[in-house]
């Protein structure tokens, strides 16, 4: 590692011209990927006819992000159009007669692509929490206890490769049965979608956490008996900090599956979000709608990319081993 | 007769293995005085760290067992501080914090936080840490992280301190300097020290006594030298002293004539095989000399 950093200061510019070379070189190949894809999709999308007419190209996608954005805008518009009137309503009401009730109702315009963009984070940060709080402290019982690995294994091995959507119904059919309250402070759909990503998801922070706590160094786990440490401490202030490198692996990993799942259960579920979006204008099929699902496509792949980023941007931060190889 | 400090008596320690037991040490008698600084050398695989963690509690005799003031060793302990050989250190913490986490333990109800943090500082200070509190493992050299591996290990205020091949990992320069903090912190401290090495010069250099242990299977102490050079010992001074030359040379004597190392068998065909492969990768450039 040592050696590598020593040959790269070796090679490092010397004068500001090298410099300057190194950097354009270094903005300019992402840059001719990036225009390479564009220019083989432009001609490929030409040549696609579908049933909803020709393949969206890179202009249209384009085209088609500008309307979303309008509708977003239009619908916002509308939404304070509609608070504005109740208010002078109400007021006229009030004038009238001082002690007459008045109510504002919530506007239900339909959600807009943004809405959408918005629900699913939230859902899939809710589910993603929800199996960290899980699968962390269950990791660690886990990888400290040998016994409890083996009894465990099997199971997590059964579950981890099972796909969300095979959850899904099952989810649906027990969040139906069991979520029953009159004034529910979730929507059910939001709780279908939060179980369903938290089963999928909590696999790999399980299987990492637990590596990562047994295989904590015999050394410290010496140091730890010879210093008698109580065992809440001994996993306080050895276990936890020796595995965090590792939980943060699995973290990320269980981040990057929660967002996938998430879009595959809102679409079969039809629970609101990105993965509805897509599948109402499949559904919708005009000329149009293809080109806006290829938006969604990129704002999918642009987020999870994002969140991963945050992801690593945590782990910075957090973690004490910071020669790890972050990527 | 008085009673030793730490005594070893009849210790046998078996290893279950796939092929039946394997039986590592076979009666290991030993006693130490308080303030006796005892080295215990011989051959890689004969046991020394063996015994070692028998001291410290983490292996269990099968027969026999170790006493520390008539009291019974069964599980490890701070009274019986460690030294590891690769530091140890806990990578997250800084020096000062590392130390910190085995003074809290230790003097937890027993010292307030002023004198807890005074503590800590006078054991970095003894090992000449001072100037680096706050750094991290990674941040200091080998030389630097075993030194805070001491102070550790002092801030217990064991009753005996077991180091385990502590400088074996260091190039020599770096051990010749920690040997000469060893030695100053020992006449300062008088602690009991229990110290397993490869090296006959820093065995007879720090040693009051050189445990010699034989070669294993059923391993067992050999022999036993008093090293009676008068301390403080100057290591330049030594090296023209015929006192000096002697025991080092029956501690060579020892090592590699009476426990002369043999290879079984099988452990000589497997190097005699990887040598005749490296032969063969290398005849052309022998060709190529020769020609």
């Amino acid at each position: 590692m040592n050696a590598i950093r020593a040959k790269l200061t070796l090679y490092w510019p010397e004068s500001p011209l090298q410099a300057l070379q190194q950097g354009l070189k270094r903005a300019l190949l992402p840059l001719i990927g990036l225009l390479m894809f564009l220019f083989v999709w432009h001609v490929g999308a030409q040549n696609i006819n579908t049933s909803l007419g020709q393949f969206p190209g890179p202009v249209q996608v384009v085209e088609q992000a500008r309307n979303l954005i309008a509708e977003h805008q239009r619908e916002r518009t509308k939404e304070v159009a509609f608070y504005e009137r109740q208010e002078k309503r109400n007021a006229n009401k009030l004038a009238a007669d001082p002690h007459a009730e008045v109510k504002i109702r919530p506007y239900t315009g339909k959600p807009t692509f943004f809405d959408q963009i918005g629900t699913s984070l939230v859902t899939v940060l809710a589910g993603f929490v929800m199996a960290s709080l899980i699968a962390i402290p269950l990791g660690i019982l886990v990888g400290l206890n040998g016994d409890l690995y083996a009894a465990a294994n099997p199971l997590i091995q059964l579950f981890k490769p099972v796909s969300p959507l095979a959850w899904l119904p099952l989810v649906t059919m027990l969040v139906s049965a069991l979520y029953v309250s009159d004034d529910p402070l979730f929507a059910k759909s939001f709780i279908t979608s939060l179980v369903t990503v938290s089963l999928c998801c909590l696999w790999p922070t399980l299987i990492n956490t637990a590596v990562g706590v047994s295989g904590i160094s015999k050394d410290l786990q010496n140091v730890s008996q010879v210093l008698r440490l109580p065992w809440l401490t001994h996993v306080v202030k050895i276990v936890l900090p020796a595995s965090v490198p590792m939980v943060f692996t699995g973290l990320r990993l269980s981040l990057g599956i929660a967002w996938m799942v998430l879009i595959a259960a809102e679409m079969l579920a039809q629970n609101p979000g990105l993965g509805k979006f897509v599948w109402d204008e499949f559904q919708n099929g005009s000329s149009n709608s293809l080109g806006r699902i290829m938006v969604a496509v990129l704002v999918i792949g642009l987020i999870g990319f994002l969140l991963d980023r945050i992801m690593l941007l945590l782990q910075r931060t957090l973690s004490w081993d910071k020669s790890a190889t972050l990527r | 007769m008085m009673k030793a400090h730490l005594e070893l008596s009849g210790v046998d320690i078996e290893f279950p293995t796939p092929k039946g037991p394997f039986k590592a040490l076979q009666n290991v008698n030993l006693k130490i005085d308080q303030g006796e600084f005892v080295s215990l050398i011989g051959h890689s695989g004969c046991g020394k760290s063996t015994v070692l963690n028998i001291v410290a509690g983490l292996y269990q005799a099968t027969r026999g067992g170790c006493l520390l003031d008539g009291r019974e060793v069964t599980q490890p302990g701070p009274e019986r501080a460690v030294v590891f050989q690769n530091h140890s250190l806990l990578p997250w913490l800084s020096a000062y914090e590392n130390v910190e986490l085995a003074v809290k333990q230790v003097f937890k109800g027993r010292k307030s936080k002023a004198e807890m943090k005074a503590w800590i500082e006078h054991n970095l200070e003894l090992v000449h840490m001072s100037h680096a509190l706050h750094k991290r493992p990674d941040e200091i050299s080998g030389g630097m992280k075993q030194r805070v591996g001491i102070a550790r290990a002092l801030a217990m205020q064991p009753k005996v301190l077991l180091m385990d091949e502590p400088f074996g990992a260091l190039d020599a320069l770096t051990r010749a300097h920690l040997q000469d903090s060893l030695m100053e912190i020992q006449a300062r401290l008088n602690n009991t020290v229990i110290m397993i090495t490869h090296d006959v010069d820093e065995a007879v250099l720090l040693s009051d006594r050189i445990v010699m242990m034989t070669n294993g299977p059923a391993a067992t102490v050999g022999e036993i030298l008093h090293v009676d050079l008068p301390r403080p010992r100057d290591r330049i001074a030594l090296a023209d002293d015929a006192k000096y030359n002697r025991y080092r040379q029956a501690v060579l004597s020892f090592l590699y004539e009476k426990q002369r190392k043999v290879e079984d068998f099988q452990q000589h065909r497997e190097k005699q095989s990887t040598a005749a492969a490296e032969s063969e990768e290398s005849a052309p450039a022998a060709k190529r000399a020769s020609g």
